[in-house]
């Protein structure tokens, strides 16, 4: 019997990653390394329009109907954390990705891989945690699938979720829309969900307890989208940081941006937190915030909006959007000085000394 | 936040930069001695607050640029043995040995896990007596007391299972041989407060003295390297070759008494490689015979390794301040963090990782 060449072109000339032969850890740090393995790998592969976008979710177009759609995988240590848990984590996380899209998010899917041997208590726990989270973020988990593997093969429990979510017509939001002078606007305090989760896994205890921003946020995505038809990107700074995020806007856009250090908010126990560890806080994990690039005659109305709301008392501008240095971040320093903004190769690694 | 925002004020930097430029009158090279101190140089861009006149030369204290390759193939080496669990500093885990780094060596299958302190290694030792633990010990006199209690600690619990590979270096031995090579030309030095902390101000008075030349325990701040540098400009100005103390906030002439002691207590000098740099006398520390069987490199067979070749990496001269990064042709080409070809530019306190995140171009 002939066996056909099933191979397609993308899989033909494979593109090397990288110069490594196995995945490390860094590859899923939403640095560098996942970006290329995203670029490099999954979009010449997978090769279609949506995903040549790299949004948060895609953006279909079904019969004139515009959706979002989105899936992510939640493979987090500790489970249970300030603010918190794998359950609620797993919901908003997705709910989010579709507001990012300026979807209102509908339906979501739960999928679980469970290690034998972990408690019922505890999945309970997550269930109701995640039943919890969707109530508040208006959605329904619809579906769901359950695997359990032996014990030593996973870790305790891995939860996947996907959805998906209607957009308005009028609404076009994309890394790719953003314009030189848009301003950029932050609904709060960074790296709150990084540093607690650490302080958890870690037992690390500091004067006041760090608590994760874990929250959705389609309620104030959705308020913003009322005041202003002029929001071109927004995306929440979730692994990798506000810094991977920015940069990754500045690439796909083709633009530069600046922001100034001394406008980000954030919370004198996390920075500490971060000064002791060695870690820059622009790279450490949010779960419960989102960087809007607005035009600028909308930027006040837009930053009122999101001040009224619960999820964006302390929001900010943090900076703007700049013909010059295409592809670069730029940071305005504390003392008035320029420097990059990098995108880190792969996860932050806590400093020797 | 206090103890941070002070130091990293505007207003503040810019008296100290008047002051600066007020008394500079000729061409200064200072060399800061810290990689900490490296990367606050380019992360706030201090070289825009000072004169022309003064150049910045960038030292070899970046203890992970430094470990020696030897050390970590073998640290990667008991690392894929079923029997170790390997335990390390996360930054010592992206460094490149001759052949890999040790995290492909835990994506072949070695454990291999990250700690915060030399004690959670103790503990790890502990909870998994059926594993021979090994930590592998990095880092200047900073880390050097921390890590001896960790063999107190050993010792205290009776532990068999605990193992050390000791890669701790000294600094003043290195500032020596950089004073004494006439292709150096400096004119001051920032010492690394941190060590000064530990280890007082006594050394440097000596190399001080013999080398006429100005060295001031400094900070890690912008103000903190801003002031250091205006102290030593000062004493170049006028002449003077001083030991001065711009961290008096923890550093003092004796140091830490108590550090010293356990340092004095577990560890002994050697003759150690630097790595890009070569051998140094009294450069290294290693365990003292007392608690030899703790360390790994005198209880473990190792395949025997050949003579590594450095390929086009430029380390060595960048460590001993000889080029800076971005003159190197490899630099942003074909050596990133991501693919680097030597330890600089992996480290968080590697020079050419500092050019890399912060200066590809000019700000």
């Amino acid at each position: 019997m002939k066996i056909e060449n099933n191979i397609s072109s993308g899989m033909s000339c494979p593109t090397p990653i990288s110069d490594y032969k196995q995945i490390l850890l860094s590859h899923g740090a939403g640095g560098y390394m996942s970006h290329q393995l995203i670029s490099e790998l999954f979009v010449k592969v997978f090769n279609n329009p949506s995903l040549d976008l790299q949004h948060d979710g895609a953006l279909l177009d079904i019969q004139g109907i515009k959706l979002a759609f989105t899936t992510d995988s939640y493979v987090i240590n500790p489970i249970f954390f300030p603010g918190g848990d794998i359950g609620s984590l797993s919901v908003y996380g997705t709910v989010n990705d579709l507001a990012m899209c300026g979807g209102n998010p509908l339906f979501i899917s739960a999928g679980f891989i469970i290690e034998e041997g972990f408690s019922i208590e505890e999945f309970w726990k997550i269930s109701n945690s995640m039943k919890q989270a969707a109530d508040n973020a208006g959605v329904q988990i619809v579906t769901g699938d359950t695997k359990v593997v032996e014990k030593g093969k996973g870790d305790k429990i891995f939860i996947n979720t996907a959805g998906i979510a209607l957009v308005p017509q009028n609404v076009n939001i994309s890394p790719k829309n953003c314009k030189p002078g848009d301003v950029i606007i932050i609904n709060g305090n960074i790296a709150e969900h990084g540093i607690a989760i650490l302080s958890e896994r870690e037992g690390f205890e500091f004067e006041s307890e760090i608590i994760s921003d874990c929250c959705p946020l389609n309620g104030l995505v959705n308020d913003v989208l009322s005041v202003s038809n002029n929001i071109h990107t927004m995306r929440d700074p979730t692994r990798g940081g506000v810094a991977s995020i920015l940069n990754e806007i500045a690439m796909s856009s083709n633009l530069g941006i600046v922001i100034e250090e001394n406008a980000i908010p954030i919370k004198d126990n996390v920075k500490s937190a971060c000064e002791i560890l060695g870690f820059d806080a622009l790279y450490v994990a949010n779960e419960g915030k989102v960087i809007i690039f607005v035009s600028p005659e909308d930027a006040e109305k837009v930053l009122q909006v999101m001040k009224n709301h619960p999820y964006g008392r302390d929001s900010s501008i943090i900076g703007k959007v700049v013909e010059a240095h295409p592809g670069l971040v730029r940071m305005k320093t504390s003392i008035g000085s320029m420097r990059i903004v990098d995108m880190l190769s792969g996860e932050q690694l806590p400093r020797i000394c | 936040m206090k103890y941070i925002d002070e130091y990293r004020n505007q207003e503040l930097i810019k008296v100290v930069s008047d002051k600066i430029h007020d008394i500079t009158t000729r061409k200064i090279s200072i060399m800061e001695i810290c990689g900490g101190q490296t990367h606050t140089i380019l992360k706030y861009n201090l070289e825009e607050f000072l004169p022309d006149k003064i150049t910045l030369i960038h030292g070899p204290g970046c203890p992970v640029c430094v470990t020696p390759v030897d050390f970590i193939d073998k640290a990667i080496e008991l690392a894929m043995r079923k029997d170790v669990l390997l335990t390390s500093y996360g930054d010592m885990l992206r460094v490149p040995g001759s052949t890999k780094d040790l995290l492909s060596a835990r994506a072949n299958g070695a454990d291999i896990r990250m700690v915060y302190s030399p004690l959670d290694s103790v503990i790890i030792a502990k909870d998994n007596p059926e594993k021979k633990v090994i930590f592998f010990a990095v880092g200047f006199e900073t880390t050097a007391p921390a890590n001896a209690r960790a063999v107190l600690e050993a010792e205290k619990f009776n532990l068999n299972n605990y193992f050390m590979i000791c890669s701790h270096m000294l600094v003043p031995p290195a500032i020596e041989t950089l004073l004494s090579n006439a292709q150096i030309k400096l004119h001051g030095i920032l010492a690394a407060g941190h060590v000064c902390t530990v280890m007082g101000l006594n050394e440097y008075e000596i190399l001080s003295e013999k080398y006429h030349i100005p060295i001031v325990a400094t900070g890690f701040e912008p103000l903190d390297i801003m002031n250091a540098t205006y102290m030593t400009v000062k004493q170049i100005e006028e002449k003077r070759c001083e030991v001065e103390n711009q961290y008096s906030r923890t550093v003092t002439v004796e140091g830490n008494t108590k550090a010293k002691e356990i340092i004095n207590k577990v560890f002994i000098n050697e003759d150690r490689e630097w790595r890009g740099i070569g051998i140094m006398k009294n450069s290294g520390l290693r365990l003292r015979d007392e608690y030899k069987k703790y360390d790994a490199l005198m209880n473990f067979d190792f395949k025997i390794n050949e003579k590594i070749d450095k390929g086009i990496c430029i380390a060595g001269e960048i460590l001993q301040g000889l080029k800076k990064p971005d003159i190197c042709s490899s630099f942003g080409n074909n050596c990133k963090p991501e693919h680097p070809l030597g330890a600089p530019m992996v480290s968080s306190e590697g020079a050419c990782a500092a050019y890399y995140r912060y200066r590809r171009i000019d700000n």
